[in-house]
């Protein structure tokens, strides 16, 4: 039996600004994570990882983070790592969070669950 | 204070070129990211989690109210207007464009500073006493010294790759407040028998992952003997230091795998080797640097301002706790404090730094320095001048009187920030600042240093507070575990771990009951809370954290 393959998004950051970015089902760069794809078949996921290895002009850092499909239909992040990525810093208002991006996943103190 | 000289100007202004063209490349596809990595980590540049984030030398900490200024100018022209010190007395900016850090780095040269080997397996910024130049307790001023460090070591050919980063610490006072214990080499100056200038060597010191307390490599090296000495410790570090194991390759393992005497017999073998290849001409240098830290021309003016002002008690609970004894009769050494109860410690907006270089211009001789504690300080004020300055720092809201206290905390950027970071230190700080004051008893508390790591690579110095605080990734969930005891001094220890750690929600709680209990524990008010620890041990102190369940812990 194949062992489960937990869900991912591709992030990265983008080279010439450094902010934080997910790969879309067609083949965007987007801040907002709900457009991210959520990836849930293992060798997807590899080739998508390699797509957007293929695009060192537009992104740095590229790398799987777990996620998983919310309530609402759309992906969040299930670490609290990659859910800072989608908020910006908790000591300001500064980031993704003061540019109207939803913030997705579970930073504690800051949201409540998705 | 230093001021570069052709050499200097032309060097980094050349470094800005190259880095120009470099990210050109880069943004053309010239070069790939792994090799632009380096190149721009050469140059003080990382990739954070929301953006890059640019380092800035502050060698030895040593401020000027014009490159202030300029700070100030960068923080609002390319990034979002504020600044962050760090414990390394470095400044980061968190919100650079990659293609907008040229144009920094050049505003930088404009007024001789660059962000070289602020990152790197190489020689960083060498850390020194934030009270140089100005401390009544210091044999000599330790900054020419560092200068001369910062310019032999800078571009060194044979330490740009070193096993691993290199940090160097020096003090001139007998009161460590440069944590030297806790550096590759810690340097402290003394004077032999004759009365001589020399430095007490210190070899191996280190927090992070492994940390480990610097022992003395010599007790009383000449200060002719410095270059080719520290340039001997390296040599020896370059070859012996491992390089197959990113987490083995400091040389407090080298020290430590290779045992003490074997390294130091190392080293005095390549000094022997080496010393006489040096002419002097270093010595030479340093006399010019000497005469650039020059003392400002002291005044001799009434002090009856400053008494009268005492008769105020919000400033005579600044005056308290934010000065410091000066060696010049009338003068005071002046701590602002980057630590408002509930704000980010270590940050100042561009209108901050504006009011601290203007203020050192009026008051202060022109002269500010930046502490690994992550303040500010006005090395010489005269005393009859310290109403004014309280009065103008309180408008600028940089009047707190908290320094050395419990919300005076070194914290890192955790997660809030840092791509490195295991779970978030702002926040906990901000929460433990505010409730302290609530509870408006941390003048009563005394002295007492909090130290708060996001990660175990410990940029927040937690392993030499006496309250340090680790923050982890405990699957998937924030979790902080508390060592007490530490003290980054010259009687320096390394904090002993407590039991499990606490949640995001409970750290807060288990600080408060921490503090609160020494307060009964304490034989008298000047017991302080290090001093109760060392006298009473983990004991009683674990019972506070942890209650009846103590034992189980």
């Amino acid at each position: 039996m194949p062992r489960s393959f937990t869900p991912k998004v591709v992030s990265a950051n983008r080279l010439l600004e450094g902010d934080a970015v997910w790969l879309t089902e067609d083949d965007r760069w987007s801040p907002d994570f709900t457009e991210a794809e959520l990836i849930e078949d293992e060798a997807h996921a590899d080739i998508r990882l390699l797509f957007a290895k293929g695009q060192p002009l537009v992104v740095v850092g590229v790398e799987l983070a777990d996620a998983a499909r919310g309530r609402d239909g759309l992906p969040y992040p299930t670490h609290f790592r990659e859910a800072f990525r989608t908020h910006g810093p908790t000591n300001y208002r500064l980031g993704k969070q003061a540019e109207g991006l939803p913030t997705r996943g579970h930073i504690p103190g800051e949201t409540a669950d998705v | 204070m230093y001021r570069y000289d052709d050499f200097d100007e032309g060097f980094v202004r050349a470094r800005v070129a190259q880095f120009r063209a470099q990210v050109e490349r880069r943004i053309e596809g010239a070069l790939t990211e792994d090799e632009f990595r380096p190149l721009r980590l050469m140059n003080g540049l990382y990739l954070q989690l929301h953006a890059y984030m640019l380092r800035v030398a502050i060698p030895y900490g040593t401020l000027s109210p014009a490159q202030m200024r300029q700070l100030a100018h960068i923080a609002e022209r390319w990034d979002r207007g504020y600044g962050h010190f760090t414990t390394r007395q470095n400044i980061q900016f968190n919100w650079p464009r990659l293609k907008d850090v040229p144009d920094i780095l050049g505003a930088l040269a404009d007024v001789g500073m660059h962000a070289i080997q602020t990152s790197g397996n190489c020689v960083r910024n060498v850390t020194s006493d934030h009270f140089a130049g100005a401390a009544a307790d210091e044999i000599a001023d330790p900054r020419p010294i560092a200068e001369l460090l910062r310019q032999w070591s800078t571009d060194h050919p044979e330490f740009q790759f070193l096993p691993r980063k290199f940090k160097i610490a020096i003090t001139g006072s007998p009161n460590d407040r440069a944590v030297t214990r806790a550096h590759d080499i810690g340097l402290r100056m003394v004077r032999n028998d004759r009365g001589e200038p020399g430095f007490e060597v210190l070899v191996g010191g280190g927090l992070g992952r492994t940390p480990m307390l610097g022992q003395v490599v010599r007790d009383f090296l000449p200060q002719a003997d410095l270059l080719p000495y520290v340039e001997a410790i390296l040599g020896a570090y370059n070859l012996k230091g491992r390089r197959d194991n990113k987490y083995k390759a400091r040389l407090k393992i080298t020290v430590f795998e290779n045992g003490l005497e074997a390294f130091k017999a190392d080293v005095e073998e390549r000094f022997r080797r080496i010393r006489p290849e040096w002419s002097g001409v270093d010595q030479d240098l340093l006399r010019e640097i000497e005469a650039a830290f020059a003392p400002p021309a002291f005044r001799n003016a009434p002090v009856d301002a400053f008494e009268a002002a005492r008769a105020n008690p919000v400033f005579r609970a600044w005056a308290d706790t934010n000065l410091h004894p000066h060696r010049v009769e009338g003068y005071s050494i002046v701590t602002v404090s980057l630590k408002a109860h509930g704000a980010t410690p270590g940050d100042a907006t561009a209108h901050q730094m504006r009011v601290l270089a203007d203020l050192a211009e009026t008051y202060g001789h022109g002269e500010l320095r930046i502490s690994h504690e992550q303040n500010v300080i006005i090395p010489h004020v005269h005393k009859g001048d310290l109403p004014d300055l309280w009065a103008a720092l309180r408008e600028a809201g940089l009047a707190t009187a908290n320094v050395g206290l419990a919300s005076d905390m070194i914290v890192c950027p955790g997660m809030d920030y840092c791509a490195l970071a295991t779970a978030r230190s702002i926040p906990i700080a901000q929460q433990i600042a505010l409730r302290f004051e609530e509870l408006q008893v941390e003048h009563d508390v005394g002295p007492l240093k909090i130290k708060i790591s996001g990660c175990i690579n410990a940029c927040g110095h937690h392993h030499v507070g006496h309250i340090g605080i680790l923050g982890l990734d405990r699957a998937g969930v924030e979790n902080y575990q508390v060592t007490l005891g530490g003290d980054g001094t010259e009687r320096a220890s390394i904090g002993e771990k407590m039991g499990p750690g606490f949640a995001h929600t409970e750290i807060v709680g288990a600080v408060e009951r921490l503090v609160l209990g020494y307060l009964d524990l304490r034989l008298s008010p000047e017991e302080t809370f290090l001093e109760s620890y060392r006298r009473l041990g983990p004991e009683p102190f674990k019972a506070l954290l942890y209650g009846e369940h103590a034992d189980a812990a």
